[in-house]
């Protein structure tokens, strides 16, 4: 009964003042609209970002790490804390960064359950000359059929064919920004030299963009077979095997038991890509920290209204005590306003950012070379509107409640009396 | 008769800028239907002493009893739902709401108290408006309503709950003669025909002239109460 009636008070008080009810509930909506939208984007850069990340590299990653450390004979023969022994500029052994048996590991590693796909291949790091331009990068001799599998290679084709590799032994699908440096475009010839000396000359039919520097910078695919063949070894040197998981968080504990199993190193996403999800990390802090200001400074929109609202209805607030209202139902008026304030304001504050990333998410973006994107990415995610209306709603409430309960306290003695 | 308002002893200090004791030792009694004035020059203590009695104001020493009920020392909550029910106001400055539509005004208090139903309630005010001669402007926006009529509306809004006591702080002193003349009418029927109590506070030496009985103040204090010929 007491709602009812206080409802229709404040109902009438926000339908008198229709202004002043539009702008603080344009406070709230411009609020609310910029924190879905401001989410919204961040969190799909975010997921961009990672996507993207994790796209190009793999789930598992298994090497052989060359550590140059290694204790001496000396030491090995005469162990212990008795005494010690100083050996001076110990030469690191010669050590290959083979895998044994890579492509038997490989093909085992396939037949697990929850794996996608495995490709073993050889990488090094090598010189790209085009006439006196020498660049450094890496080269990955690929069985390009099971490297298609793992990164989708066919979509990130910016230029030539991925079964040109196939019919041309001599073949280099080559990063589109190490090609524009280089000068080259498909069907040139760059010429290639391994750090231990060996040169060879391949021929591009094709470039690939993943989006990202590093990669689209300084990498290129070749053949298995070539590689090797650059490399002077046999067809069995496989430096590093590369495994993509159904479910990309199987990938930790299934690297670990890789590595119990084989006695190799690996790598698993998270930890490779720490640098990216340290920073996702950060840009959600940021993100929240704008996004509650923006809420902020709405809620302190919507107190001074109110506050304005209760000032000018002093006398009626008196009246009202006067006739028996108490202070509950005057807080309740007062907040009532607020609350629907809150609400209505929230509601078209998800209406307009819903609208505003959407525009967004259709806008053309020129990212350059490095993010394979045409539009900006931005997320749409329910959880995020649930909270804007949360947030929103209980903004305004506090800011309505302080006001209410000042006008709850007004004494009706000093105003009716003039 | 039945007593329904007792005041003892009330003593009331203002203590801006400086202390100063507006009321002294006033105690006295009214009866049941009884149209009453308090008159005096201003500054002397009378619309204190209303407000003191109308129990919006708490801060005094003595005791004040209402329909056999002591009011003094009752929280502010009980005291609003002891006004709800049984005190009607009428102010100087009509202070109606200006949004809401007169029968809107007289119905805020029957649906906070919650008696009747909403439907029943429209009733009510409606026949409240009529006894006034306002039922035609029950629907107009209180704010579009001249100084009389608001005044009137006002009246009808004091007695939607069927108080036993309504107070009125100068209820005339805005209106010219003939809305002053409805007015008093409408008292003295409310105080004869429905045996409700009429306590004003009035400059008027008309409307005072026309009360069953006259309480005289100056500096605080009763210094003379005398009853009229009833009429």
């Amino acid at each position: 009964m007491n709602l009812h009636i206080t409802s229709q008070i404040a109902r009438t008080h926000l339908m008198s003042k229709k202004r002043q009810t539009l702008v603080a509930m344009l406070g709230v909506t411009f609020g609310i609209a910029m924190f879905i939208t401001m989410i919204s984007f961040m969190q799909g850069v975010n997921q961009f970002l990672e996507d993207s990340a994790l796209d190009a590299s793999p789930h598992v990653r298994m090497y052989n790490e060359v550590n140059t450390q290694r204790p001496s004979l000396v030491d090995r023969l005469y162990p212990g804390d008795s005494a010690f022994n100083v050996v001076y500029h110990q030469k690191p052994k010669e050590q290959l960064a083979r895998l044994k048996n890579g492509l038997l590991i490989a093909r085992r590693i396939e037949r697990e359950p929850g794996v996608l796909g495995v490709s073993p291949q050889v990488g090094t790091q090598v010189f790209y000359n085009n006439g006196p331009i020498q660049i450094s990068g890496t080269i990955a001799g690929v069985e390009i059929e099971r490297e298609d599998r793992l990164y989708n290679l066919r979509s990130r084709l910016k230029s030539g064919s991925i079964d040109a590799l196939r019919s041309n032994p001599n073949g280099l699908i080559m990063g589109n920004v190490l090609a524009r440096k280089l000068n080259v475009r498909t069907g040139d010839k760059v010429s290639i030299a391994t750090p231990s000396g060996n040169t060879m000359i391949l021929r591009v039919i094709g470039t690939f963009g993943f989006g990202i520097g590093t990669l689209d910078n300084t990498k290129s695919y070749a053949n298995l077979s070539t590689v090797q063949e650059i490399l002077q070894k046999d067809a069995s040197y496989i430096t590093d095997i590369h495994i993509k998981m159904v479910d990309p968080l199987q990938a930790i504990p299934f690297g670990k038991k890789l590595r119990a199993m084989y006695g190799y190193y690996t790598e698993d996403w998270a930890t490779a890509n720490s640098a990216i999800l340290a920073g996702e990390k950060i840009r959600n802090v940021m993100t929240f920290v704008v996004s509650m200001t923006l809420l902020v400074v709405a809620g302190f929109g919507i107190y001074n209204i109110m506050n304005m609202n209760v000032i000018n209805k002093i006398k009626d607030i008196a009246i009202l005590k006067a006739t028996g209202f108490d202070g509950r139902d005057i807080v309740l008026i007062f907040l009532l306003q607020a609350v629907f304030i809150g609400v209505v304001g929230g509601l078209l504050g998800l209406l307009i950012g819903f609208t505003l990333s959407y525009l967004l998410s259709i806008t053309p973006f020129d990212a350059g070379d490095f993010l394979s994107i045409k539009t900006f990415p931005v997320l749409f995610e329910p959880a995020y509107y649930v909270m804007g209306i949360l947030f929103g709603v209980v903004t305004t409430v506090l800011a309505g409640y302080f006001p209410s309960r000042k006008a709850s306290k007004v004494d009706p003695v000093s105003i009716l009396r003039g | 008769m039945e007593k329904v308002l007792t005041a003892r002893h009330l003593n009331k200090y203002f203590y801006e800028p400086d202390r100063f004791q507006v009321l002294r030792e006033v105690t006295f009694e009214v009866e049941k239907g009884e149209f009453l004035a308090v008159v005096g020059k201003s500054g002397c203590g009378k619309s204190t002493l209303l407000y003191l009695l109308s129990t919006m104001d708490t801060d005094y020493e003595g005791t004040i009893a209402i329909n056999g009920e002591t009011v003094t020392g009752r929280s502010q909550d009980y005291l609003s739902r002891f006004r709800n029910e049984h005190l009607g106001f009428v102010f100087q400055f009509h202070f109606l709401l200006p949004e809401f539509t007169a029968i809107r005004n007289v119905m805020l208090p029957a649906l906070k108290l919650g008696r009747y139903s909403e439907k029943e309630v429209e009733h009510r005010a409606y026949e409240k408006l009529k006894m006034i001669g306002m039922a035609e402007h029950a629907n107009k926006p209180a704010g579009k309503l001249s100084g009389g009529q608001q005044q009137r509306v006002a009246i009808a809004r004091a007695l939607i709950n069927d108080p036993t006591i309504v107070m009125g702080d100068e209820p005339t002193g805005n209106l010219d003669k003939t809305n002053t003349q409805i007015v008093f009418d409408i008292f003295r029927e409310i105080a004869r025909e429905n045996q409700q109590t009429i306590i004003a506070v009035t400059h008027d030496p008309d409307y005072a002239a026309g009360c069953d009985r006259v309480i005289e103040m100056s500096d605080g204090m009763i210094i003379g109460s005398h009853e009229n010929k009833v009429q």
